[in-house]
């Protein structure tokens, strides 16, 4: 479904460009339908940086994004409009995702703004109650409030919400959980590990190992703009090849064992 | 004993009454103790941390009392507490990564600092040197402006800015959240070095992430909207918790390795309540699994074993 190879993306720096940034440098990955990659990386590994060019965000310097066969970065207009319809993402921070004047489910009113001008308006909210059952909230809960009213799990997942009204393929989620509270993160985890029964592929961006592995099918690991290691996330865990995965596996924290203390 | 907080009730005032962020809470912290504080946003976590050495405008004392090595420490009077300050208690505060002034090169802002404090900066420049060494910190970084250092080496700074005067507390208030697995490692385990060797007595670690803080804490605390929820060593903490909260928050960590496909997690259903109106009896009642009749009274917050307190109606029963 989405192909990239062997993409760079360079940026220029510094007063009239002068210094050039590669921030990646020859990625090829896949995601097919109902499949979960991670993008594993630390800060400036360029994971955000991919996600913006699957999204169309940001163009690569060389090499070629393509969604079923399609180059991304070409498409203007209404093949764009066409793209986005099966491409959505999903960010970070869900507080400044929102517009704090407007009530939350102004979104939902965008999409139809910008796709489903066509739909008549009893329609267009049953499909939202829909999408909002689709993740596991009560539309009564939600609608007609304001963000600041709503915990940062709601908002996360009306976001998805949003982006399950496109009928979309191809979900980008650019650490969506990082923000989110231990006990809200992992039903936000479970959605997603539902949905991706349901075909939709994901690009999964975290920079936590934990959260990583926990839906994902194939792992990448990223450092400095460069794959270090990619494979099937199981081996990649039980077997990590590269030192640098190793390193990065030895430094997160377990619950139940210490830094120091050898594998059980 | 080094620290003692007794009763301790901290609110915010807002236009809408006074939210009780603090409501009552008690502990001591011994000599050499890393204490982990942990919960999720909103139990509080931060309000104790913050109240410990600076209550702000919006914060006031409403009652209880804290102790540090016998001598009352007067957190509610923002001029007293100016002797203790930096010098007893100290604190890393949330964005530590902001709290370096950019304007001004990491030598003159430490030389500023210690001015303010009335401690001669020539005098301490040698032992500021071999700390910054011991974090792996050229003496160059004095001549750099903050902008010219990582996140992982500006939180060093302050890490070695904030225990310069050997303070009897440290309250390092979600120090490692915004840095990556390694760095984070590296923060958490100097951390460790700076108890071990003595330039800090006794740590509040306050964060959100249960797994980094049992690597280093040897009690941790748990909190829920306001209150002490469980008290235990960090080992009883994360094999046998007791409260049901921290059963179903430790129950909701994604281990590395767990995978959706073997074994689903689940998360705690509901959230927390609102602390301008909380309601009567225990606060965890209406997500809580176990909640029977008696858990409209409050639950005390006992020993049920050596070490272990809990704040639950069914535990230790």
């Amino acid at each position: 479904m989405l192909a990239l190879e062997g993409v760079w993306k360079n940026y220029r720096l510094g007063a009239f460009g002068t210094r050039e940034l590669t921030a990646v440098r020859d990625v090829s990955l896949r995601v097919g339908p109902g499949e979960v990659v991670s993008l594993i990386g630390q800060s400036g590994s360029g994971k955000t940086t991919i996600g913006r060019m699957v999204l169309g965000l940001a163009a690569p310097t060389r090499g070629r994004i393509t969604f079923d066969g399609v180059p991304v970065a070409g498409l203007r207009g209404r093949a764009l409009r066409r793209y986005h319809r099966q491409v959505q993402g999903v960010f970070q921070d869900p507080f400044s995702t929102f517009n704090p004047v407007f009530k939350a489910d102004r979104v939902f009113a965008l999409v139809r703004d910008g796709f489903f001008r066509s739909v008549p308006a009893a329609r267009w909210r049953q499909r939202v109650e829909a999408a909002l059952e689709g993740v596991r909230l009560e539309p009564a809960d939600v609608l007609d409030k304001y963000p600041h009213q709503l915990s940062g799990g709601q908002l996360q997942r009306m976001l998805i919400a949003r982006a399950l009204l496109l009928d979309i393929r191809l979900l980008v989620a650019d650490e969506i959980i990082s923000m989110l509270d231990a006990s809200t993160r992992i039903d936000v985890l479970n959605l997603l590990g539902e949905l991706k029964a349901t075909g939709l592929g994901v690009l999964f961006v975290t920079h936590d190992l934990a959260l990583g592995t926990y839906i994902s099918d194939q792992t990448v690991i990223l450092r400095a703009g460069e794959v270090v290691e990619a494979g099937p996330t199981e081996a990649i865990f039980t077997n990590p090849q590269h030192e640098y995965t190793r390193d990065l596996l030895a430094a997160v924290p377990h619950l139940h064992r210490r830094w120091d203390e050898p594998v059980k | 004993m080094a620290l003692h907080v007794d009763d301790l009730r901290v609110h915010y005032r807002t236009l809408r009454g006074d939210v009780r962020a603090l409501d009552g809470v008690s502990f001591a912290v011994a000599d050499g103790e890393i204490m982990g504080v942990v919960g999720e946003s909103g139990c509080g976590k931060s309000t104790l941390g913050k109240s410990l050495v600076r209550l702000d405008n919006r914060m006031k004392q409403v009652g209880g009392s804290v102790t540090l090595d016998g001598e009352p420490l007067p957190i509610g009077d923002d001029r007293a507490m100016n002797r203790f300050r930096f010098k007893s208690v100290s604190v890393i505060p949330q964005y530590a990564m902001s709290a370096l002034n950019p304007t001004r090169k990491i030598g003159r802002l430490v030389a500023d600092l210690l001015a303010a404090h009335g401690i001669s900066y020539s005098a301490t420049r040698p032992e500021l040197l071999r700390r910054l060494a011991l974090v792996d910190l050229p003496e160059t970084v004095l001549d750099n402006y903050p902008i010219e250092l990582s996140g992982g080496m500006k939180q060093r700074v302050v890490l070695v800015l904030s225990t310069l005067c050997d303070p009897a507390l440290l309250v390092a208030d979600e120090v490692t959240s915004a840095l990556d697995v390694s760095t984070q490692q590296a923060v958490a385990r100097t951390l460790v070095e700076f108890r071990d060797r003595g330039y800090v007595r006794s740590m509040l670690v306050v964060t959100h992430d249960i797994s980094l803080v049992y690597q280093i804490a040897d009690t941790i605390m748990v909190m829920y909207a306001g209150r002490l929820a469980e008290k235990a060593p960090s080992d009883v903490v994360v094999t046998e918790p007791l409260h049901p909260y921290t059963q179903l928050l430790i129950g909701a960590l994604p281990e590395v390795g767990a995978r959706f496909s073997d074994r689903k997690l689940t998360g705690i259903p509901g959230r927390p309540p609102g602390l301008r109106n909380p309601p009567p009896g225990c606060r965890f009642r209406a997500r809580c699994p176990l909640a029977f009749d008696k858990c409209a009274e409050q639950p005390p917050f006992v020993e049920v074993a050596k070490d272990h307190r809990v704040a639950c109606w069914k535990a230790g029963s």
